[in-house]
């Protein structure tokens, strides 16, 4: 049976709800949570501040380090708290999404801190955590270029769905599932990260990317307006 | 006259608007960029998240949140971090480490045991010298500088620290004589408040709280004295 239907009855190219906060960790410097339906994330941001050990200073500029982890009873079976090879992997995919935003080369020999905690997943917990930990950036008060939003686009059989759930992840019919999370600068529209894993066609890809860029378009209105409602506090 | 005072006001308000990082802020040749933002072809952008301010041909950026950035002259009060042969590493909230010097130390110091003028954990008030590529240079020469004895320390955000201290200290003024207690206010958004009586101190605390929570209100000055009043009428009764 082909995939005609999407398990909770949206549209192909319809989004999850989406909800954001910023300002929710009142000890940070600055923070966000950012939320696609069930995936909720929250990003903290510290600094910029000295960097130690001191050997991972740079001298000719300023360091953004992630830290990306979810909560161990953030998935259905329980996730072993503490690093893992996965978390580092997204913790170093997010970095380099993040990281050609920032304009921190002023800052020689200090770290840009960001914690990203997953408080609930039901997939694209990545693209939550980029939106989130932009957010938190830009409250921070860090020197940016533009804003960073990221979705992620999924191929279901032959079929092109955006922003998709855990039960669609896993489809494994007809030509199975793949899951493509995507990050563009908000303005330029430059990509910053796209990890494919699982199989696509050359001009189905290019589809999805013209698919992700339209659906980030909605992400960054989203973060614009959640930006612009904060009230000096 | 009033209508007059009124479009004023209004423009004032149409001045100032959130922006977020990337955004155009204007666009033309009229303008020129300011703090926290840069030019990119025609346009202005904002390169930090804040306020837009356009004052005449001039476009900069209000923050609103925030580390503090140290700027040569800042008054700040620090923290005595450690000390090393020729002089003291102090903690001001700062991204680099910032350094005070023996020699810009406010009164005579023995070589051999500096813990003896600053030791450890100390808080002292200090002044900005120089911002180097590599850490901040202070000094504690001048007056109302060196150590804070006695008294409380309270953190505010260091973007509020101009609306705590008001038009050329009309604010700070005003909670000083009303909580009868002697306040330094660090650019870093570090506060030192000391009075004769723990009480006097607890009220100034909760006056600079409620400042920095209102921040946003115009003709705050004018509020703010409301408030002392009516709170320091409520603590005499008790």
């Amino acid at each position: 049976m082909a995939f005609t239907k999407r398990p909770d009855g949206r549209k192909f190219d319809e989004m999850r709800e989406m909800k954001a906060k910023v300002g929710v960790v009142p000890r940070a410097d600055g923070s966000a949570l950012f939320a696609f339906g069930d995936t909720i994330a929250i990003a903290s941001v510290y600094g910029p501040k000295p960097l130690h050990p001191q050997h991972l200073q740079d001298p000719e500029k300023g360091v953004l380090r992630v830290n990306y982890d979810m909560i161990s009873f953030s998935v259905n079976e329980r996730k072993r708290p503490g690093p893992s090879r996965r978390g580092q992997e997204i913790s170093k995919v997010t970095e380099w999404a993040l990281a050609p935003a920032l304009k921190i080369d002023n800052f020689q020999n200090t770290v840009v801190d960001v914690h990203i905690v997953i408080l609930q997943a039901n997939a694209s917990t990545r693209c939550a955590g980029i939106n989130a930990a932009a957010l938190a950036l830009a409250h921070a008060g860090v020197p940016m270029k533009e804003l960073v939003s990221a979705v992620s686009i999924g191929k279901v059989d032959d079929k092109i769905v955006i922003d998709l759930i855990k039960e669609e992840e896993d489809y494994k019919e007809g030509e199975g599932s793949t899951d493509i999370p995507l990050a563009f600068l908000s303005e330029s529209g430059k990509i910053t990260l796209l990890q494919l894993d699982g199989k696509a066609q050359t001009k189905k890809l290019k589809e999805i990317i013209e698919a992700g860029k339209k659906a980030c378009e909605k992400v960054y209105e989203l973060q614009k307006k959640t930006l612009k409602e904060v009230k000096g506090e | 006259m009033i209508s007059k005072q009124e479009k004023e006001e209004k423009n004032e308000k149409e001045k100032r608007e959130i922006v977020v990082p990337g955004e155009i802020i204007v666009s033309g040749e009229d303008y020129l960029p300011g703090e926290w933002t840069e030019r990119e072809g025609k346009n202005i952008i904002a390169s930090r998240f804040g306020l837009a301010d356009k004052s005449g041909r001039l476009v900069k950026i209000i923050p609103l949140s925030g580390i503090y950035i140290p700027r040569k002259g800042n008054v700040v009060i620090g923290k005595v971090l450690d000390i090393t042969f020729n002089g003291w590493i102090i903690d001001t909230n700062a991204p680099y480490q910032s350094f005070l010097s023996i020699m810009e130390c406010s009164k005579f110091v023995n070589k051999n045991d500096l813990s003896e003028c600053y030791s450890i954990g100390d808080m002292i008030a200090v002044k900005v010298l120089s911002v180097k590529r590599k850490g901040i240079d202070l000094t504690a020469k001048g007056r109302n500088l060196g150590k804070l004895e006695g008294g409380i320390i309270i953190h505010i955000n260091s973007n509020k620290v101009p609306r705590v201290i008001g038009k050329e200290g009309s604010m700070i003024n005003l909670i000083k004589k009303e909580s009868n207690c002697d306040i330094t206010v660090g650019q870093n958004g570090i506060i030192w408040i000391r009075g004769n009586k723990i009480e006097n101190e607890l009220f100034a605390k909760k006056a600079i709280l409620f400042v920095t929570e209102k921040s946003f209100i115009e003709g705050l000055t004018e509020k703010t004295k409301e408030w002392l009043e009516k709170n320091k009428k409520s603590k005499e009764e008790k």
